[in-house]
């Protein structure tokens, strides 16, 4: 494949614009660390913001930092640790899913929306990033946004831009708010829930006023192995005390122990990153989102059919399912229980061919894939920036 | 009047009579207001200074009655604008003769309250407040908290993205905002976004947040409940400068504390606030701070001792931290009547503007500099962790020029802010006030390719037409 390394931004506005006179059409990343996500598309040239390096700001009392799309999403993070701080949503990693190896960039963060498991309290990459400089579809160079965390100038394409996938435009900046990093992380776990009652915990915690940053359960064959997780995090004092208050919440549920330290961060990790499945090579991933205490109701509805593995994030709220690698990969089953229960599917992880002859993402209704098809024109009118990753025509 | 309004469609005025019978044949006769006198309860919103009488008013009921609506006004190249509770402090509500006022305050039911899932499932017309008070009773609220919260109505913090004194520790809207129903210009009616935290495809939901009314009617909205904090109490900082009042608040966010509200008063504001509420301010300061923080007892208490540790070294003259409700309710107090007593000491305009806070001392200074050059008075209370500005331009409106003199001060201080790296409208939106200013922060393409996006929803242009952009250097629809 041919690969484009525009080196600033006006080089990358260029080569879109080139590429848009020609029909071209452009296979947008960063080190590729994802390609084996989205619709498979058979493009010549590759677009990579590899060479947009380097943080442009950062003002750590403001809480907020800009860097190139292309900067290694670890150096940022290591930056921010530096001063004591971190991205809220602590972006997931999917080179242990996807067996990929490269160094992930800040860009793709907010191109795929990647966020983890505090997403149920500080929300999604979307949700904190403030400002974007992207090249559109017609080699026009666009800023929205900016660098404070209020601002309703005008339409919010940041928002537009986030998990469009590389199909609106190349970003070439980004700019994210930021938080402190807490003085302690402490983990409640809990032994031996089936579903039903730990997401009935999960919701429990996350219903009190002791700011729960994450909850999970993991469900194993038998049910004594099975871990219900709560996080809690903040300055020690307050850690403790809300400890205590959730130990008594929960009393019904079981008694709870306490996880902190190394352990405890690499279960998050794994949480993060679906790891727990990267092991599972041959199996396909699926990444479901719908109301968290509809999570148990859904897999039970998907696993009459088919046989699968899973767990919980986000309460409940996000579910991840492996399923064999054969037939259609558990889409009709999943999809039944989506459209029934409320909420939307994403094949993950499946080898090319699945993930052509399957629908990658949720389908959607007619008037809303109306104006996405719209929206990619206004954008894209040439219709050359990753065609196909996320619908077909978009 | 400095702010132009585009001429009326003269074809749609003299056909006035024959839209109000065509409306009337898709709503109820009470829900359609066509007389003068009661036209004119529509014709402006906060944002006094201008008003327009509309056509006619339009309050339907459900979505269905909105779908038809718009569709008609498209069949018809009738323009409309929406309207929640008409509480806009930009003019985003103001209405155009040859437009139709939508309202969608009679639509203000609670429909759901999902306490397990944490979130609420509510008409678009509902007040702000009233979705808190719906789940109070089981320890929740909905956190955006604009100062208009009693009357203003999610559709319209759903249209300007509102924020409010909270918005540091919870965000603004769009980040409590999971899904709404909205109305097309052609009637469809499409749902973006639901019950859960994710939405699949394009953030659509992201897009319509703030788009002020121009995309399309939202009707029912989703929004995420959080659970309160078991309590909350405020200290109050006075400081002899104001730079030592701005390198506090960096070092209370550096400490990793983030207070549930960080507000802002310089001397003018104490002033003005005090001798209205009474609330024991220290006049004797060039700039307050009221830092407040939740939890329990023993963690507001653990952390009000941090704070206070913090600022030590930028010597505060005034250190109280309240040990009491009615101590924090006077704090409060002060804060709270800011607009109203600024008001009676003056006329003024109240801005909106955000700047990164490391420029504060700055722009402060500035900012009275450019009041002084047009001989007005500024007071200024704002969120300081988030670096909302809300600058108070007092002026005398029985003098001749003094309320353009106001504007262009106004003008002036939100060109600042842009200059210093910040925008120009940080929660009350865009509307007719700083539709002008746009190019300021925006160039030719950034502003086009908004507009292109506009068109996606509304290729008319019928939907709040006179707001955001300018109507210089509009394309062609």
């Amino acid at each position: 494949m041919n690969t484009l390394i525009p080196r600033d931004e006006q080089d990358a506005a260029s080569i879109v614009a080139d590429a848009a006179a020609r029909r071209m059409p452009l296979n947008l990343c960063g080190n590729g660390t994802k390609a084996a996500m989205g619709r498979p598309n058979q493009i010549e040239a590759s677009l990579t913001s590899a060479a947009l390096t380097g943080i442009t700001l950062y003002e750590p009392a403001e809480m907020v930092i800009s860097a190139r799309s292309g900067t290694p999403l670890a150096e940022v993070v290591e930056t921010l640790a530096e001063k004591g701080q971190q991205l809220p949503f602590e972006p997931m990693d999917y080179r242990l899913l996807l067996g990929s190896r490269g160094e992930p960039t800040i860009g793709a963060v907010a191109a795929m929306n990647l966020s983890g498991p505090r997403r149920i309290m500080e929300g999604a990459a979307r949700d904190s990033l403030i400002g974007v400089r992207f090249v559109n579809g017609r080699g026009e160079v666009i800023k929205s946004g900016g660098r404070v965390m209020k601002n309703v100038t005008g339409l919010d394409l940041v928002k537009l831009m986030a998990g469009s996938w590389g199909t609106l435009g190349f970003l070439t900046e980004v700019t994210f708010k930021v938080l402190p990093k807490p003085e302690r992380m402490s983990t409640l776990l809990i032994r031996g829930l089936d579903d039903e009652s730990a997401v009935a915990a999960l919701s429990a915690a996350l219903g009190s006023p002791f700011d729960v940053t994450a909850a999970a359960h993991l469900p194993a064959p038998d049910r004594q192995g099975a871990r219900t997780l709560i996080r809690l995090e903040g300055f020690s004092v307050s850690v403790d005390y809300r400890l205590g208050e959730l130990r008594r919440l929960l009393k019904r549920f079981g008694g709870a122990d306490i996880l902190e330290g190394r352990g405890a961060e690499a279960v998050w990790q794994a949480l993060r990153d679906a790891s727990i499945f990267q092991d599972r090579g041959e199996r396909a991933v699926w990444r479901i989102s719908t109301a968290p205490t509809k999570g148990p109701t859904l897999v039970a509805r998907v696993a009459e059919t088919i046989e699968a593995q899973w767990f919980y994030d986000w309460g409940g709220g996000l579910v991840w399912l492996a399923t064999p690698a054969e037939g259609d990969l558990g889409a009709a089953a999943i999809r039944a229980a989506t459209s029934a229960l409320g909420g939307h599917a994403t094949l993950v992880r499946a080898p090319d061919a699945d993930r052509s002859r399957l629908d990658v993402f949720e389908p959607q209704a007619e008037a809303v894939m109306a104006l996405s098809r719209g929206i990619k024109a206004s954008l894209d009118p040439a219709g050359i920036l990753n065609p196909g990753r996320m619908y077909a025509g978009i | 009047m400095s702010i132009a309004f585009p001429t009326p469609d003269e074809a749609v005025l003299s056909r006035r009579n024959e839209i109000l019978a065509g409306l009337g044949r898709l709503v109820a006769p009470e829900a359609l207001i066509v007389t003068e006198d009661e036209r004119r309860a529509f014709e402006t919103d906060g944002l006094t200074a201008y008003r327009h009488m509309p056509l006619a008013v339009v309050l339907p009921s459900s979505t269905q009655e909105v779908s038809a609506i718009l569709r008609f006004c498209r069949e018809n190249g009738v323009k409309v604008v929406p309207r929640g509770a008409g509480t806009s402090l930009s003019g985003g509500a103001i209405p155009q003769a040859d437009a139709i006022v939508l309202g969608v305050a009679k639509m203000n039911r609670v429909l759901d309250v999902d306490f397990e899932n944490r979130v609420a499932h509510v008409q678009a017309g509902i007040t702000n407040l009233a979705i808190s008070q719906a789940v109070a009773h089981e320890g929740f609220f909905y956190a955006p908290d604009p100062s208009s919260q009693l009357a203003c109505t999610i559709a319209g913090n759903i249209a300007m993205n509102s924020g409010g004194a909270h918005c540091l520790k919870y965000g603004v809207t769009t980040n409590n905002l999971l899904g709404v129903t909205m109305v097309l210009l052609d009637g469809t009616v499409v749902e973006l976004g639901g019950a859960h935290l994710d939405s699949a495809g394009y953030d659509l939901l992201g897009l319509v947040c703030g788009s002020e009314g121009q995309l399309g009617i939202v009707t029912e909205a989703s929004v995420r409940i959080l659970r309160a904090a078991e309590g909350a109490r405020p200290a109050l900082l006075g400081f002899e400068r104001v730079e030592d009042a701005g390198a506090c608040v960096a070092a209370i966010i550096a400490a990793g504390i983030i207070p549930v509200a960080l507000e802002y008063m310089d001397r003018p504001a104490i002033q003005i606030c005090d001798a209205f509420a009474h609330a024991g301010y220290p006049l004797d300061v060039d700039a307050m701070l009221i830092v407040e923080v939740e939890g329990s007892d023993q963690e507001i208490d653990d952390m009000l001792r941090r704070i206070v540790a913090i600022a030590e070294p930028f010597r505060p003259k005034t250190v109280k931290v309240s040990q009491s409700e009615a101590e924090s309710a006077a704090i409060w107090k002060g804060r709270k009547s800011a607009f109203g007593a600024t008001g009676r000491v003056a006329d003024y305009i109240c801005m909106d503007g955000t700047i990164p806070t490391g420029q504060l001392p700055k722009v402060l200074r500035r900012i009275d500099e450019i009041a002084k050059s047009y001989g007005l008075g500024v007071a200024n209370v704002f969120h300081a962790g988030d670096g909302n500005l809300h600058p108070l331009v007092m002026f005398d409106s029985s003098k001749p020029g003094e309320m353009e003199k106001a504007e262009a001060a106004g003008e002036d201080i939100l060109k600042l802010c842009v200059e210093v790296g910040g925008c120009l409208t940080g929660e009350h939106g865009v509307g007719i006030e700083k539709r002008d200013l746009m190019p300021y922060q925006f160039n030719a393409v950034d502003l086009e390719q908004q507009m292109r996006v506009r068109g996606v929803f509304d290729p008319g242009w019928l939907l709040n037409p006179a707001k955001v952009f300018p109507l210089e250097g509009r394309f062609a629809a």
